[in-house]
């Protein structure tokens, strides 16, 4: 073995960059890989689930396809379904970013669309639409935005736990919605289904021309793209992967993590709140229980699936809003119940947790050292 | 029961053995973690095993230890080749091993611990037979340990005297000693290396020791062997060889970097003031009480102590990761809190022990780790908000090369790169620009001989250039070589400080002991 000279150590591994974009590549392609591996994967054990039942696993895939993706009317379902996703999944998403675990993103969305529904009712009669649908706008992020910042406070400065903090929430904000539904704000027109009385058709966000989906989608896209650009391209982002990343590090480096926890879990609820809004506004015209529909729940896998990148939500919710839009024509064709799809969902997260423990295992992804 | 069994008993407890090992070869995958080292302990002795970190010290020890199986190479004890499948097997042969850390169950009495480390204690205990064993057995040992209170109430000293006794009263007669001392203060680790020498002495015992205190190899052992990068680099007896010339075995011939010299300073201004600081550790329990420090322009104030005297609750207190309970800091007479503001307007810059875990993101990149003080700040970021890559990177790539940290490119995630490097880059980044206060933990703790130099010359050159250094260090020699002012801490407390000029070894021991 011949001896190391001093002189020559420094030269062999100086950064370039083009090694760079090769690191950032391989990182990325992992980041693609591995969901669909786990997709792969959830399918063939849900088909094997299918054939215990006796049902054909081919038909049922068939059908998911044509349900969701195969027409002009699958995919109008689907995309009505993928808007609400993208923002239940940004707020998993965003608060995920902090190394903290929000699943209670549907509570946000229940009372941000119940409190935009109540603040609606003085301005009917006489305010302008776009008057309304501004106030509606502001006061369900607003209050989305206080519901989960609320979480990031008990979480922050008391020290309890914001999983479970934001699950219990979200009862709470159902009971607090009922109690006013079903009390001092019942409409007394709908004797069927206790709700707050209708915005009425005028006062409703409208459709993108041309087709059956409302505006609520594209806001949802552009939010996500916004949030993509607030935590990779501003200093709040930043200091937030700081944060999340490692807080003894993120504390050593002074940074204020406490009023980073707080805010990032704000803007994460107001995202929730705005679903809501989009729900009442585009969607039911009123507030009632039909608002907790589960998608603050399926989110949460939406944000899992793509690995809590704000950009990668927008497809992964259009996938499993296809998947959600497929459940009663497979539920119709096939004589199962309603709950398969959620099978197949929990299956697919269960699965998806599972290959967490794939990342820097797969040798493909390694490149040399 | 019988006579003859009692006489072979007796016959082993006062046997040393002799272990050797012959060509002993491990990989781990492509990695060569240990070739062909072949060493010799001869029985009755204690022998160093000296390395850098990475050498294959562990690794060697564990494949005695039946913790790894070598890929080829055989032990032999008392000359007769003998297979070691596992740690049962190692036992069954006499070898026994104490580790860095405790593996004592601290909420029971070293009785209940001894009794219980047995291979097969019995179902139902008869505990007056077992004391009655238990004091004769101490009576055969030249040290002492009380044995009806709870391990947790023992000092350091006790408890690894306890971990050896252990090893003993399993009739094991070949210790393996893996750094025995780093827990100890020098008093007690005088007298725990004294006392074992003793039995070696007494043809009891064979040690086999690991370390990295030359003073220990010269005074208390018979022979060495030192490895380097995984093969033999030399052994001899003590006395025979130099500590040059250990050392030079240890480092191979890579260049050190020599130590930077000591500008001396006069009538400096203080800088960096803890006044009356009081901190709670995890457990809610005071760990820091009414500490007072003050540390000059142009001074590194060393702080020693054994490890969790409350050194760190107070790293953490002056870094921002832990609430004071009372007591203020200041910076040139004005208050000072760590957040980011005030660490910025008055320079403060840390190296914290374990940076993986104190002062970088694992899942960043090297380039964004680097920036963590500069991100905020103009070129990276501009308009108050707007972070800009590539400035990032651009600054990153000459720190990353103006440090020689190794790494393929900008975008490596920081959990890739080894020990020394990480180390690198967060110097890199807390000592690239103006430094007025450095707040310094166990830098070295670690890392190769190289990097060590290269650490500890960076921080006289902040020093050199008028900051004000406060460096926490549980190893003494690095702060009898880089400190003005040593100070001790102890319980919580620092009662004593000196000069380093007029320091000594003695009184810095009872001060840690808390005298």
């Amino acid at each position: 073995m011949t001896a190391t000279s001093p002189t020559d150590v420094p030269a062999p591994d100086l950064a370039t960059e083009g090694s760079e974009w090769l690191t950032r590549i391989a990182r990325s392609a992992e980041a693609v890989v591995i969901p669909l591996i786990a997709m792969v994967s959830a399918a063939v054990l849900f088909s094997i689930f299918l054939l215990f039942l006796g049902k054909s696993p081919v038909e049922f895939f068939n059908l998911l396809w044509v349900g969701g993706y195969g027409s002009a009317f699958s995919w109008t379902n689907t995309l009505v379904r993928a808007g609400p996703l993208i923002f239940t999944a940004l707020c998993v998403a965003i608060p995920a970013r902090l190394g903290i675990v929000v699943i209670g993103g549907e509570g946000a969305l229940v009372l941000g669309g119940f409190t935009a529904a109540a603040i609606a009712i003085p301005f009917l009669g006489w305010g302008a639409p776009w008057l309304i649908q501004a106030v509606m706008f502001v006061t369900a992020a607003a209050v989305g935005a206080a519901w989960i910042g609320f979480v990031g406070v008990l979480r922050h400065y008391r020290g309890v736990n914001e999983t479970i903090a934001s699950l219990l929430l979200f009862y709470i904000a159902v009971a607090i919605m009922n109690f006013f539904v079903e009390g001092a704000l019942r409409d007394p027109g709908n004797p069927n289904k206790p709700s707050t009385p209708a915005i009425g058709d005028a006062n409703m966000v409208g459709d993108i021309p041309g087709t059956d989906i409302h505006w609520g989608l594209v806001f949802a896209i552009v939010l996500a793209i916004a949030v993509w650009v607030l935590m990779n391209r501003t200093r709040f982002g930043f200091a937030a992967r700081i944060t999340g990343g490692n807080v003894r590090a993120a504390r050593a480096q002074g940074l204020p993590v406490g009023r980073l926890v707080v805010v990032s879990c704000a803007i994460a609820g107001a995202c929730a709140g705005l679903a809501g809004f989009f729900e009442v506004a585009a969607i039911q015209g009123r507030a009632n229980a039909s608002l907790a529909a589960g998608y603050g729940f399926t989110g949460i896998l939406v944000a899992f699936l793509a690995r809590q990148n704000p950009l990668a939500i927008i497809p992964v919710a259009i996938f499993l809003g296809g998947i959600a839009a497929a459940g009663g024509l497979v539920q119709r064709r096939m004589g199962m119940p309603d709950a398969t799809v959620q099978v197949l969902q929990g299956l697919m997260f269960v699965v998806l947790l599972v290959s967490e423990t794939l990342y820097g295992r797969l040798p493909f992804f390694r490149g040399k050292r | 029961m019988s006579a003859a069994l009692d006489t072979t008993t007796e016959a082993r407890a006062h046997r040393a053995v002799s272990l050797e090992t012959i060509g002993m070869t491990k990989r781990f995958g492509s990695l060569t973690a240990l070739e062909d080292v072949s060493i010799k302990v001869e029985a009755g002795t204690v022998h160093a095993l000296l390395g850098e970190n990475g050498a294959g010290k562990s690794t060697l020890v564990k494949c005695i230890m039946g913790f790894y199986q070598p890929t080829s190479g055989t032990v032999l004890v008392d000359d007769h080749e003998v297979g070691i499948r596992n740690p049962r097997d190692a036992h069954a042969h006499g070898i026994g091993m104490v580790y860095q850390h405790f593996t004592l169950v601290p909420s029971l009495t070293a009785a209940e611990n001894l009794v219980i480390s047995r291979a097969h204690p019995p179902a139902v205990i008869d505990w007056r037979k077992e004391m009655r064993g238990l004091d004769e057995f101490l009576s055969r040992m030249p040290f002492k340990v009380p044995l009806d209170v709870p391990v947790s109430s023992l000092s350091a000293g006790e408890k690894q005297k306890l971990e050896i006794l252990k090893q003993l009263y399993l009739d094991q007669h070949f210790l393996i000693l893996d750094e025995p001392t780093s827990v100890l203060t020098p008093g007690e680790a005088d007298e725990v290396l004294g006392l074992l020498r003793g039995m070696t002495r007494t043809g009891d015992l064979t040690i086999l020791m690991i370390t990295h205190k030359f003073r220990e190899v010269t005074e208390y052992t018979d022979a060495f062997t030192v490895l380097r990068r995984g093969k033999m680099a030399g052994a001899g007896k003590v006395g025979a060889v130099s500590v040059d010339e250990m050392s030079k075995m240890m480092i191979g011939d890579a260049t050190i970097r020599e130590g930077a010299a000591r500008t001396p300073m006069h009538d400096q201004p203080v800088v960096f003031e803890v006044a009356g600081l009081f901190a709670d550790g995890d457990e809610g329990l005071p760990a820091v009480e009414a500490v007072n420090l003050k540390v000059h322009a142009g001074e590194i104030v060393g702080v020693a102590g054994v490890s969790g005297n409350g050194q760190s609750e107070l790293v953490e207190v002056l870094s921002g990761q832990r609430d004071a309970s009372d007591g203020r800091l200041f910076i040139h007479n004005k208050p000072f809190v760590p957040n980011r503001d005030h660490m910025d307007r008055y320079k403060v810059f840390g190296l914290q022990e374990e940076p993986l875990r104190n002062a970088a993101v694992p899942r960043m990149t090297v380039g964004e780790n680097i920036s963590f003080r500069i991100f905020d700040k103009p070129p990276i970021t501009t308009l108050g908000w707007w972070l800009s890559p590539g400035p990032m990177r651009a600054r990153a790539r000459e720190l990353i090369a103006s440090y020689r940290v190794k790494t393929p490119s900008t975008e490596e995630l920081m959990e890739n790169l080894s020990g020394g490097n990480v180390q690198r880059a967060v110097l890199a980044r807390e000592l690239s620009s103006q430094v007025d206060v450095l707040i310094v933990a166990n830098p070295c703790f670690g890392l190769d001989f190289a990097s060590v130099a290269e650490i500890r010359a960076q921080i006289m050159e902040q020093r050199n250039r008028g900051a004000a250094v406060l460096l926490f260090s549980e190893d003494l020699d690095e702060i009898l070589e880089l400190a003005d002012t040593i100070a001790v801490m102890s319980g919580g407390r620092i009662d004593y400080v000196v000069p380093a000029a007029e320091a000594d070894r003695t009184s810095i021991g009872r001060a840690m002991a808390g005298h």
